[in-house]
């Protein structure tokens, strides 16, 4: 039982102790797990992520994109997740908070004001299946509960692919875009599941398509993971990952 | 033959055809409970804890009232008979309550579970596992598996706050066992639960959102793996710790949020499943107790649905034979109309009805047979619940009567089945009805008179029923009920 719809839980600077550790990490849903927990004592995005780089990435071994742009958590103060439906969130992820918010690609450390916050643009790469939003925000000090993420990404694919699908996963709510094109929208007080919820059969560019995505979270553990499927449910992993 | 006035006819003949259905889906008494324990019995009754201390006892399996003691308070407990003792298992925390994911987890022990007992006294709880708030995972929501393949105990806990995990701990002392480490299991899940089948371990968790009453969306899933540790993986090979699960129960029959899995073995291939509705909205909407058969299809447990009163054919699994009266075959007027004229109207003819044949019956006791179904009334039963006849762990005795009469069915003295010309509620007219794993049914009269065995309708041969053992393994053993 977690009674956390009726308690809203702001961020809390916590005093970090020396202890019991953190994360499983599994290389494939189905295969060989390295499950034991390990230990996390600094408050930091170190056990969850790494700066990006320019050298070549691709999807990992089922597909999932690791590699992306992640803003800062724009405050939204939400009580409960259960507000999530599907008017609310298009409302809520079609509102602009910063300019170009829906055409610009950002850049690493690249700022945005979105009212009194001035949030940073960060390229990074998580070392999990899944982006940690939530250990994202903890880890630099920002607001954990109460927010709105945006992440950006560029998918270089070597040709154009047709009926392949984003398939995505969120906690909470979330809307995610492929070339400025709605793909997918994950509604309701959600965990992240793979393969939530995927988009209709869409199309691939030959070069460059820009994923957008935004995820929305009151009292939850913030995160995502994203893959594209083949009309057969198989990942696609002949693509590279970049930020720019 | 003159019809008899033993034989009442309570309802229009459209009654035989149109079949009502009612589920009588929670438990009675005041079953108000969340985050119930894994039922255990003790001493002849059942227990179970809930979050905040306390929890519901029952005589029978079907009535629940308060009076189980458990202190510590916190949430969300679990409960396993290991040897002479009881282990209890709780939260001491909430789980994001107030905005803290310091969990801790403790045990204690029992020598009985019935506090008016002179037995009854709990040891010191003592912290088998815990989260400082940082990490990902909250100590709450335990769930024990004694391995029945090696006798190790395991506890998994955790909620949405980032993994499941999975501990050892020592069977004879209830504490961890010395160098243990963690591991993560799963994600998503809240209450969560370990059971072993037929070389698999299946890690249950409950998904979606608690607490909310009829909005809560709770739901149960499960993965399976074939070591204890996993990696657990659902039915489309998706492990749990990337979110994965299939089905065990959602919401249904006016009952919404179920939570908090836990298996109750009955007997061989019978088992039941406990856990609590968010929201029984025939009872203010208030978190209640359910209890309700738990199947196994393609080695996957799935949650049965609570028997429905109604009228049915009762189907023999040995051959596909029904149960029916043992009376005089009464033909149905017309014969072969194998040479028709197609200019001739084509109308419908009515079905064979309770006042056409039940002056052909005798008055007294009437024995019953197994035979093809004709959709006869001689072979049409209406079966419901006895109020205040007592139940079972998940269900109320029934009385099972011939569709339209008072004539019920009723064990002997010497152990075979007859119907009497009218339900008196006596005890051997009495029937409990259990699912088996396999979605037939086990039919047992509540006694069989100047006896204490408990045997169970069972085919002799193909057309003979009678009473004995059962036999998980026989489709002797073995009904349907059918609804046409």
């Amino acid at each position: 039982m977690k009674i956390k719809r009726k308690a809203f839980l702001p961020a809390v600077g916590l005093v970090i102790l020396a202890g019991l550790g953190l994360q499983g990490r599994s290389a494939t849903s189905g295969g060989k797990i390295n499950s034991t927990a390990n230990s996390d004592t600094t408050r930091s995005i170190a056990p969850y992520f790494t700066a990006a780089t320019t050298k070549k990435k691709t999807p990992d071994a089922e597909g999932f994109i690791q590699r992306w742009l992640l803003l800062e958590p724009i405050n939204k103060p939400t009580r409960t997740n259960v507000i999530f439906t599907d008017s609310y969130l298009r409302k809520a992820f079609t509102t602009e908070y910063f300019p170009g918010q829906f055409t610009v690609t950002p850049k690493d450390g690249e700022k945005v004001k979105v009212g009194e916050q001035e949030l940073t643009w960060h390229a990074l790469e998580t070392a999990n299946f899944n982006v940690k939003l939530f250990r994202f925000a903890y880890g630099l000090r920002k607001q954990t509960y109460g927010v709105l993420f945006w992440a950006v990404t560029i998918v270089n694919s070597p040709r154009e692919m047709k009926n392949v699908r984003m398939a995505v996963g969120s906690n909470s709510g979330s809307m995610w875009w492929l070339n400025g094109k709605e793909a997918v929208i994950l509604s309701g007080d959600r965990r992240m599941v793979m393969d939530d919820c995927t988009s209709a059969r869409l199309t691939l560019n030959k070069g460059l398509n820009i994923i957008r995505g935004a995820v929305i979270n009151g009292p939850g553990m913030s995160d995502f993971c994203v893959r594209f499927v083949d009309e057969k449910g198989e990942p696609v992993k002949d693509l590279t990952i970049s930020c720019k | 033959m003159k019809l008899k006035t033993k034989i009442k006819i309570i309802g229009a003949i459209a009654l035989f055809s149109v079949l009502s259905a009612r589920t009588l889906v929670a438990q009675v008494g005041k079953p108000f409970i969340h985050d119930p324990s894994t039922i255990v019995e003790c001493e002849g009754k059942y227990y179970t804890f809930g979050t905040g201390g306390g929890g519901l006892i029952s005589e029978d399996g079907w009535t629940w009232n308060g009076g189980a003691v458990r202190p510590g308070g916190g949430a969300a407990p679990d409960a396993i008979k290991i040897g002479d003792r009881y282990l209890i298992v709780y939260g001491a925390t909430g789980g994001g309550l107030a905005g803290a994911h310091n969990g801790r987890i403790l045990t204690m022990w029992n020598k009985t579970l019935d506090p008016k007992s002179p037995d009854f006294k709990y040891s010191e709880a003592v912290v088998v596992t815990s989260s400082d708030g940082v990490e990902d995972n909250d100590a709450i929501d335990p769930g024990l598996l004694l391995d029945p393949t090696d006798g190790r105990l395991w506890l998994s806990y955790g909620t949405y706050f980032g993994f499941i995990r999975l501990v050892e701990l020592d069977p004879k002392t209830g504490m961890r066992v010395e160098g243990n480490k963690p591991l993560n299991i799963a994600i998503d899940c809240e209450a969560t639960d370990l059971m072993y089948q037929d070389g698999w371990y299946y890690l249950l968790g409950t998904h979606g959102t608690c607490c909310d009453g009829p909005n809560s969306t709770y739901n149960i899933v499960v993965g399976r793996s074939r070591k204890v540790t996993g990696p657990y993986l659902d039915n489309m090979g998706r492990g749990m710790l990337k979110g994965g699960g299939k089905m065990v129960l959602a919401a249904g029959e006016r009952l919404i949020g179920p939570g908090h899995f836990g298996r109750i073995v009955v007997g061989d291939g019978v088992q039941k499943m406990s856990c609590h509705y968010e929201a029984d909205l025939d009872r203010s909407g208030s978190s209640v107790l359910g209890i309700r058969p738990l199947l196994w299809k393609n080695g996957w447990p799935v949650a049965g649905d609570n028997f429905k009163e109604g009228t049915y054919e009762i189907e023999s699994e040995r051959r596909g034979y029904a149960l029916e009266l043992a009376v005089d075959f009464v033909r149905m007027p017309g014969g072969m109309r194998f040479h028709r004229n197609n200019d001739e109207p084509v109308k419908p003819v009515p079905s064979q009805e309770l006042a056409d044949v039940a002056k052909t019956w005798p008055s007294g006791n009437i024995g019953v047979r197994i035979g093809d179904y004709m959709f006869r009334p001689h072979q049409k039963w209406t079966i419901t619940a006895v109020p205040d006849a007592g139940g079972y762990p998940g269900g109320p005795y029934y009385k099972i009567v011939i569709a339209g009469t008072d004539r019920a069915l009723a064990a002997t003295a010497d152990a075979e089945v007859i119907t009497v010309p009218s339900f008196t509620g006596a005890p051997e007219q009495l029937w409990r009805i259990d699912q088996f794993t396999d979605g037939t049914y086990r039919i047992m009269p509540k006694i069989v008179p100047n006896s204490n065995e408990h045997l169970a309708l069972v085919s002799a041969g193909d057309s003979t029923p009678t009473l004995s053992e059962y036999d998980a393994n026989s489709d002797n053993s073995k009904w349907n009920f059918k609804a046409h």
